[in-house]
């Protein structure tokens, strides 16, 4: 009880809702570098991955960039960005969280392009060859819409791990809701901690929420039950906490 | 402070000899952490799917609820921990624990969804009890699903583990933020291949184990 009132009155004060920082300001923070990295790396690792996938190349690839991905800590990456990005003479802050978001964003995205695009039946493809159609319309018309779930997903996956290891930015000297817990740690402060967590939480159920119900929305109906027989038996990849 | 990051090397090997020791003591500290997690991870999973068993409608909520909580960062998690737990191994290894519970529970259920029904029919009219059919039948014939869930959550706990060094646990994590509060490279660099390093050396460890377990596994 005690705590509690702790943390209303820290949310009572004025000056945490105004001001550079100020909950508003962390939040938007958190959320542009968040979008900005996700979008970046997809920019990226979509459309290898989907290239890759269509050539039927890069299987091996796929998955040691994905177990890489699983093998690399979030707060090791970002530690280790840092003194790069000051070599580079990129400084603190903003470039060593945002290259550190890129790189983590592509793993999951890559692979499931390549192998959503990749795992396509090969009869599929022929027959559509064999109807006229050219690559790029292949890829359009048949590829690209029984992948669609799949990549789609990934991204989903890419930004609810964006959104959490944006946390860790604070470390490196980046603003957004990781500085309240950094700062709530330093100065014993457990309530400003607590509501910078409760707020990352919230955020990051947010992601998960919104971008699942907008996936349902994307994607064309009947996509889900082709997905979901490719599915059956085996057990499906789970995204990583950060 | 800048320019004495820029002028250092990535890594000061008469700094990794004379911290030798503590290196492996870190070490141990993280597998001890990692252990830890996952053993009672592993027993409170295999109660979970007892129950989810015994009542499947809570397969749903379980595999839920558990779900939420994989959606936390872990530092989030922690820092709501701690008003409660204090900046503990206990705070540590709550949210740790909480985090295999998802990737065990599913795998588990998984590996018991796939076992022919033929192979349970067979034991039933044996006259196996229900009982005797799950330990001696079902789990064995799931067990290269189960295992790899414990594969996975163990490298996935590895990594996690440096996030503890926030409230004081972390193991090789410890050394990145020791780096990262001193602007020094080199721990930052001892702890993250580090914690890399040992992820990968125990997802070697659990396959080889997997493959001594489920000898059969390899012809099919």
């Amino acid at each position: 009880m005690d705590f509690l009132a702790e943390v209303v009155s820290w949310l009572a004060e004025g000056h945490r809702w105004r001001g550079p920082s100020g909950i508003p300001v962390r939040m938007v923070e958190h959320v542009h570098i968040s979008a900005f990295a996700l979008l970046c790396a997809a920019a990226v690792a979509v459309p290898s991955g989907v290239w890759l996938g269509h050539v039927r190349r890069g299987r091996l690839l796929s998955v040691a960039v994905f177990n890489i991905g699983r093998a690399l800590p979030s707060f090791a990456v970002v530690a280790l960005v840092l003194p790069v990005s000051i070599r580079l003479g990129l400084g603190l802050g903003f470039w060593p969280t945002f290259v550190a978001l890129f790189l983590l964003a592509l793993p999951p995205m890559f692979t499931n392009s390549l192998t959503g695009v990749g795992d396509v039946p090969r009869d599929l493809v022929e027959s559509a060859r064999g109807m006229g159609m050219r690559e790029l319309q292949v890829l359009r018309s048949v590829e690209l819409p029984l992948a669609a779930p799949v990549i789609v997903a990934s991204v989903r996956v890419a930004a609810v791990h964006v959104v959490a290891t944006t946390t860790l930015g604070a470390f490196v000297g980046f603003g957004g809701l990781g500085r309240f817990i950094l700062h709530g740690f330093a100065i014993r402060d457990f309530a400003e901690a607590f509501v910078g967590a409760v707020l990352v939480a919230l955020l990051a159920m947010a992601t998960e929420l919104g971008l699942g119900r907008l996936e349902k929305t994307v994607l064309p109906a009947g996509l889900e039950r082709v997905a979901g027989r490719r599915e059956a038996g085996a057990v499906r990849r789970l995204p990583r906490p950060v | 402070m800048n320019p004495q990051v820029a002028s250092q090397p990535f890594i000061r090997w008469d700094w990794v000899i004379r911290h030798a020791d503590s290196i492996a003591q870190r070490t141990i500290d993280h597998l001890v952490l990692t252990g830890i997690a996952v053993g009672v991870g592993l027993v409170l999973s295999v109660l979970a799917v007892l129950v989810v068993l015994r009542w499947r409608r809570l397969e749903g909520p379980v595999i839920g609820v558990s779900g939420v909580v994989y959606t936390i960062p872990s530092l989030a998690l922690m820092a709501v921990l701690v008003p409660f737990t204090g900046l503990s191994l206990l705070t540590a290894e709550i949210a740790l624990v909480s985090y295999t519970l998802l990737i065990l529970v599913r795998n588990i259920v998984t590996g018991l969804d796939g076992v022919p029904p033929e192979a349970k029919e067979t034991a039933a009219a044996m006259g196996y009890r229900p009982w005797r059919i799950l330990v001696e039948v079902e789990v064995p014939l799931a067990l290269p699903v189960i295992l790899a869930g414990v594969r996975i959550a163990t490298v996935t706990i590895i990594g996690l583990v440096t996030v503890t060094a926030l409230i004081g646990q972390g193991g090789l994590g410890a050394f990145i933020l020791d780096g990262l509060r001193r602007n020094f490279t080199t721990p930052i660099v001892v702890g993250a291949v580090g914690s890399v390093l040992l992820a990968l050396a125990l997802d070697a460890v659990l396959l080889a184990v997997e493959k001594l377990l489920t000898p059969w596994a390899r012809v099919s």
